[in-house]
């Protein structure tokens, strides 16, 4: 039991600490990494609390998927962080009041809380019945929580489309390719296979453009003064 | 035994389990990188390294000296401690991973409920190492590769976690014991074959495996994040490559292959241990296969093949993984 204790002082320690680094860092990479150091810690907190199940969705979603997109934004961007704190003397009275208009709302959130009876019984024994904490999760958010759980699937999925429908555009002049298309073409659409004698060439035989009537081997050719150019065009074009 | 339920004795038992893991996995990696040189010489009829030792066998070693004795090169623009850490982080993590991994009957050296998410959250993080590479080296090459590599393997992980959840649908278990144990007599491979294959193509891009090697992409941004690495930097993430490999090659043993059981039951007098090298072995060569067989993919057609095809098709076989499952009375009540 004391070496609970311990570590959960030491992950408490670095969690707080590394959320503190996350906000005053100079670098905006090196606060993503720490926001990864506390998600990491986080999970290690809620392992030592007997909620393996959380800690290991935390790590998956929050640190293996979100917090990658979040590193891949941040690195990416040119951002000046002197140039951003510039402002922030003039901001900070905006961004105080509504830090405590959030403050207020949660406290009045908090304050009309009433735990469901069942819930009451659940936050006493952890984990009831002698069953994992998955098991028992799933028992209670597909049950007892089925409408919030469906509604927060809805606002994501919301979310997700809303963001999808701003940012998507049309690329006229994009070449990406239509794999359908590609994988339906077959090769009589485009090659023709040809037999050409020997010393004569595709031009003479007419197939690309008309040329002058075909010569007999070791007769010299005289070409029409235009058709200096390579001809790439598809066989049968003209 | 009174030794051993002491405080220190536990800690030098967990030490010794630990290690009892850890130096077969070495030698697996160690020997991994001369037998994918040794597999793709005879597959293109070439003689691979044959001069080390009998048969060559020597070679890992050789390399490894080579490796420590180069300079170590940081390179001027570089974030130093970041430049450092990434590596070992990359083989840190392909490390830890095998805690749970069960090579017998409960013959773990964590034996936890949620294992097979304890699998997926570490090798979603493998990808931490590539892009903390790629941006502290500060070269622009580096960088490419990296954040290639971030949107591959994000990506990817998409599908492996449906497939994941085909497969515990199935054992009502997220225990990788109860895994393996819930294969007794008929593979995953079987039933959930289509899975199978999505699963393996997926683990050859998590691991940035030829064909999907776009992290390294030698022919366009030279080896993409490794690309400022030098001595024993770059032998970190080379084995932790071949770590990863080795990883993803357990994790389709035990999701589809059976694990640590025989696939006869004549044979199950082989310990576990045997039986899930030989499978990792197995895997592991059509890794290498592959890799000497198929041409790199095109980027755009790598992302088309992880959202458009396989993230639709693992969902829909989830759902009727499930619908089968409740509808013939299958489900297993854990």
């Amino acid at each position: 039991m004391i070496f609970a204790q311990i570590f959960f002082y030491i992950f408490a320690a670095i969690l707080i600490v590394s959320a503190v680094m996350v906000v005053t860092s100079r670098n905006p990479v090196h606060s993503v990494l720490f926001l990864i150091l506390c998600f990491f810690n986080a999970a290690a907190l809620f392992l030592i609390a007997g909620a393996e199940f959380l800690a290991f969705i935390l790590l998956i979603v929050y640190v293996g998927a979100v917090a990658v997109l979040f590193l891949f934004v941040v690195m990416m961007l040119d951002i000046d962080f002197t140039e951003l704190r510039a402002g922030v003397q003039r901001y900070a009275p905006i961004g105080a009041v509504v830090g405590i208009i959030l403050l207020l709302e949660l406290v009045m959130a908090v304050g009309g809380w009433k735990i469901a009876p069942a819930a009451a019984v659940l936050r006493m024994s952890p984990m009831p019945l002698g069953i994992s904490n998955t098991d028992a999760i799933g028992r209670i958010l597909y049950t007892q929580y089925a409408f919030l759980f469906e509604t927060s699937s809805v606002v994501l999925m919301v979310a997700m489309i809303g963001a999808i429908v701003l940012t998507h555009r049309e690329r006229t002049r994009s070449k990406s390719q239509n794999i359908a298309r590609q994988n339906a073409r077959q090769p009589a659409d485009t090659l023709t296979m040809m037999d050409v004698p020997i010393g004569v060439g595709v031009k003479q035989l007419g197939i690309l453009r008309p040329g002058p009537a075909l010569a007999a081997p070791g007769e010299k050719i005289t070409l029409p003064e235009t058709d200096h150019v390579a001809v790439t065009h598809k066989p049968g074009a003209h | 035994m009174g030794f051993f339920s002491t405080i220190l004795g536990q800690i030098i038992l967990a030490a010794l389990e630990t290690l009892a893991v850890l130096v077969p996995l070495l030698m697996i990696v160690a020997y991994a990188t001369y037998g994918e040189r040794r597999v793709m010489a005879a597959m293109q009829l070439r003689k691979g390294p044959n001069v080390v030792g009998p048969f060559g066998l020597w070679q890992p070693f050789a390399d490894a000296v080579k490796m420590v004795m180069k300079e170590t090169i940081v390179p001027s623009g570089a974030n130093r401690v970041l430049f450092m850490i990434a590596p070992m982080l990359t083989f840190g993590l392909a490390m830890v991973a095998w805690a749970v991994v069960p090579t017998g009957n409960h013959l773990a050296v964590a034996n936890i409920n949620v294992g097979i998410l304890y699998l997926f959250a570490i090798s979603s993080l493998g990808v931490y190492g590539i892009i903390i590479a790629g941006w502290a080296s500060n070269s622009k090459y580096a960088f490419l590769g990296a954040l290639r590599s971030a949107a591959q393997m994000v990506s990817y992980e998409v599908s492996i976690g449906f497939v994941m959840v085909c497969v515990l649908l199935c054992v009502g278990s997220l225990n990788l014991n109860d895994i393996v144990r819930a294969q007794n007599g008929l593979w995953f491979c079987i039933p959930l074959f289509p899975m199978f294959i999505v699963f393996f193509i997926s683990g050859l891009a998590e691991c940035n495996r030829v064909p999907f090697d776009l992290a390294e992409g030698e022919s366009e941004i030279v080896a993409g994040f490794m690309v400022e690495y030098s001595s024993m930097s770059y032998a970190m993430f080379f084995l932790g490559e071949y770590a990863n490999m080795t990883l993803m090659s357990a994790m389709t043993s035990i999701l589809f292959l059976g694990g640590w059981m025989s696939p006869v039951p004549f044979l199950a007098f082989i310990p576990g241990p045997i039986w899930l090298i030989l499978k990792i072995c197995f895997v592991m060569f059509v890794f290498i296969w592959v890799r000497a067989t198929f041409p790199r993919f095109r980027y755009d057609q790598l992302m088309r093949l992880g959202w458009k095809v396989f993230l639709p098709l693992s969902i829909g076989w989830m759902v009727l993984t499930a619908a089968a499952l409740e509808i013939f009375g299958w489900l297993p009540h854990g």
